[in-house]
């Protein structure tokens, strides 16, 4: 099967839908010619044209605007935001229009629409390029939010999100675009080759939204996570003599109940991760979750590990992302209590 | 035959491999352009936004009405800060090819834009500037060193180690904090100016963007809230041609100049030589004058080119001529000065060299200050607990809690 890494999978994804629906067309700042700041759009202008692959205005309101637009009259658009953290000049757009069109008109009218956008930080890029907002989106009612951890489910997860009929905010850790990173920044980089999810398959396939994925199975405590925060769990749990069941979260609306449920049910503990601030993130959602639905299981108070509080910083970025050393903290926290 | 309508995606003039072609920028005549008075009605003078105001001609003299009659000193004060600007970025470009900091965007080709403005301005005028105006900060006398701390986030970093690089502020010069998100100090600035005329002072404010962020909402809110308001402000668009891959054309420049906006809002709107340092001082003093007199907001747009690379995180070769910046018409702000220079008020080669290597000096003495003060790798270091700081003026609870966290791992 061939190697990809996460851009090269997300612009097979692309280049499939582009080929399979006369409907699908990509738009957003420097996607069409250049092919994109991070490469991910890269060829699909020459090989589709320049009315299907567009360079956009710098105006993320404008771009997610003209998208609904063109979704109501019948197209299928994926819109790329250079970067999550200049999403906001859209999220009206997202939040009052996207997400509420079906509802407010019945059903009637809909806008099947994906917006891409690589999130996340470990790449020095400072407060304007190290944002993950993704618990922004979960907060609106009316949009599926995705965040795929590997190449394999990049992939699969972009078509379903093309495919979907719904709008869906889809991330992309941008830091492990091009190899899984465990979060030890002194540790030479590792490309997607070295792993099992770096092998996709040419052609068309999907992953479902609404999965999560058991990554590692385990018996003494589970660990929920997303986006580059798998890759860090994995390492984290390799360090702690403890069998830690692993689940990437994938698609955080809709969110697989049953999977976390079951999860926690065996093992009765649970840590949950994200790159994302702690106040009001989706980690809060999740610990509410599994409170509501594993109450009895439960033999330890469950415990979030975040980024802190505070805008992402320029120095002291190993400071503050939460890497492997806060996470074995927090397992062992979690198997000793209780 | 039927017709139907067919998008239009706009085509940048060259790509790489094909012969550099500027026949769409439209030029005027050195000294050609009328001069209105400051107090004139906009509905007078919307010629200005197409028009392209030039002071230096292809002699080298300076001609025509909006020659600013400078002192000699003050020219060459203007180009010693635009050749310190560029000196200042050549070093900081090879430092972060080295590594030692990491990010850098530079300003070549475009020094005059900044420096001009900042020498037109009063220096209790507020400018709000973008990432590339860093002529602004040099033209106000800020320190290299202390530029230099905040790209390299060390012990002396003004931001304390929270921004990229080149994300300067500086209170005490009135310039404003450099945002990462494109257009978003535009109605700021226009802010900033209701706030001074609402309390009755005479301070104008100022504001810079390049042509691709006029594509923004926030460029329309600036003119929008500028024209209602008459806020004492300028607003400035860097049109470089380029806004990373994208040429002028996706931001609305192909059929109308970027300053030609304004006049639809009732703004006074002037397209100027952006490589002309004294067409940039007298349009800017103009505007700046007008402002302080209760004449309302102006709108320049300075007509430049990018001739370098978007960011070091950028490879413009992938979608650019290589040789567009020599074939680029209105040349080298730098070059043009000196030549002025040497034209009009005795400069010559060998002082100009001999400026220049003073100036690289000088930059070398400052780096080798800056990284006494630490460096990404070595110490001196920021207290790391100040990640924590500045959240709030008072630190809630919450992040006092999450503080002690960080300690005890570090002490594990
Ligand atoms: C709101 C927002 N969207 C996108 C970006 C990413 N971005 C940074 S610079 C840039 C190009 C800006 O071009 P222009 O305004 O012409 O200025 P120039 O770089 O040419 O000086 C883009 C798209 C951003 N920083 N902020």
């Amino acid at each position: 099967m061939p190697q990809m890494n996460m851009i090269q999978a997300l612009n097979s994804a692309m280049d499939i839908m582009l080929g399979r629906d006369p409907g699908v067309i990509v738009i957003g700042e420097d996607v069409g010619y250049f092919g994109g700041v991070f490469r991910t759009t890269d060829g699909l202008q020459r090989k589709y044209g320049e009315h299907r692959v567009i360079d956009a205005p710098i105006a993320e309101g404008g771009i997610i605007g003209s998208v609904i637009g063109m979704g109501v009259n019948g197209l299928r658009p994926v819109a790329e935001i250079q970067f999550a953290d200049y999403i906001y000049p859209g999220f009206d757009q997202i939040a009052s229009q996207l997400a509420k069109l079906r509802y407010r008109t019945a059903g009637e009218f809909c806008a099947p629409v994906t917006i891409r956008s690589p999130c996340g930080g470990g790449i020095r890029g400072g407060q304007t390029h190290s944002q993950s907002p993704e618990g922004l989106f979960t907060h609106i009612c009316g949009i599926k939010v995705v965040m795929p951890s590997n190449p394999y489910d990049a992939k699969g997860l972009l078509i379903s999100a093309i495919e979907d009929d719904d709008p869906v905010v889809f991330f992309e850790p941008k830091r492990i675009y091009n190899g899984p990173f465990d979060g030890d920044p002194d540790k030479p980089a590792v490309p997607w080759s070295t792993h099992p999810a770096g092998e996709v398959p040419e052609g068309y396939y999907s992953v479902p939204i609404g999965r999560a994925e058991v990554v590692r199975p385990g018996e003494d405590l589970t660990i929920l996570c997303y986006g580059t925060m798998v890759h860090v769990a994995q390492a984290a749990a390799r360090l702690v003599e403890a069998d830690a069941e692993i689940i990437d979260v994938r698609t955080m609306v809709p969110l697989d109940v049953a999977t976390l449920r079951q999860s926690v049910e065996k093992t009765g503990r649970c840590v949950i991760v994200h790159e994302a601030t702690r106040f009001s993130g989706y980690g809060a959602e999740l610990s509410a979750t599994i409170q509501e639905e594993c109450f009895y299981s439960l033999e330890a108070p469950i415990v979030r590990v975040c980024g802190w509080d505070t805008p992402y910083p320029h120095a002291f970025e190993w400071q503050y992302f939460p890497g492997q050393k806060r996470l074995v903290a927090a397992i062992e926290q979690v198997l000793e209590a209780g | 035959m039927s017709r139907t309508p067919k998008l239009h995606v706009p085509r940048a003039p060259a790509r790489p491999g094909e012969k550099p072609d500027f026949s769409y920028v439209h030029l005027s005549p050195a000294g050609a352009v009328e001069r209105p008075e400051v107090h004139a009605r906009v509905r007078d003078m919307s010629g200005l936004a197409d028009a392209l105001v030039r002071v230096i001609d292809d002699d080298h003299h300076a001609v025509g009405p909006w020659d600013p009659h400078l002192e000699v000193h003050d020219l060459q004060v203007g180009l010693r800060h635009m050749l310190l600007t560029r000196a200042f970025d050549e070093r900081m470009l090879r430092m972060q090819r080295q590594g030692r900091i990491s990010f850098y965007m530079q300003s070549k080709g475009e020094e005059a834009v900044s420096v001009a403005a900042a020498m037109a301005m009063a220096p209790t005028d507020m400018l709000f500037p973008s990432y590339r105006t860093q002529g602004l900060q040099i033209a106000r006398g800020r320190s290299l060193v202390d530029l230099m701390c905040q790209c390299l986030s060390n012990s002396r970093d003004m931001c304390k180690g929270r921004q990229m690089p080149v994300m300067y502020h500086w209170s005490r010069g009135n310039i404003f904090s450099v945002s990462g998100n494109l257009t978003s100090h535009y109605p700021q600035a226009v802010g900033w100016a209701m706030a001074a005329a609402i309390k009755g002072d005479d301070d104008v404010a100022a504001a810079w963007i390049g042509e691709g962020s006029t594509a923004e909402a926030d460029f329309h809110h600036a003119l929008t809230f500028g024209a209602v308001y008459q806020a004492p402000v300028i607003l400035n668009v860097i049109n470089n041609q380029w806004a990373i891959s994208t040429f002028q054309g996706f931001a609305g420049g192909e059929r109308r100049s970027f300053a030609a906006r304004g006049p639809g809002y009732g703004i006074a709107s002037i397209r100027v030589d952006g490589n002309d340092f004294l067409a940039v001082y007298a349009v800017t003093r103009w505007a700046a004058d007008r402002a302080r007199r209760g004449n309302g907001p102006t709108l320049i747009e300075h007509v430049t080119y990018r001739a370098g690379a978007h960011s070091t995180s950028d490879d413009p070769s992938r979608y650019r001529p290589k040789d567009e910046w020599e074939a680029w018409p209105l040349g080298d702000p730098v070059a043009r000065l000196k030549q002025h220079l040497i034209a009009e008020a005795g400069w010559s080669e060998a002082r100009h060299e001999a400026l220049e290597s003073e100036l690289r000096n000088h930059v070398d003495d400052c780096w080798n200050e800056a990284i006494t003060y630490g460096t990404m790798t070595e110490g001196p270091f920021l207290d790391e607990n100040e990640l924590f700081e500045d959240v709030f003026r008072d630190m809630p609870a919450h992040l006092i809690e999450q503080r002690e966290q960080m300690r005890n791992l570090q002490e594990d």
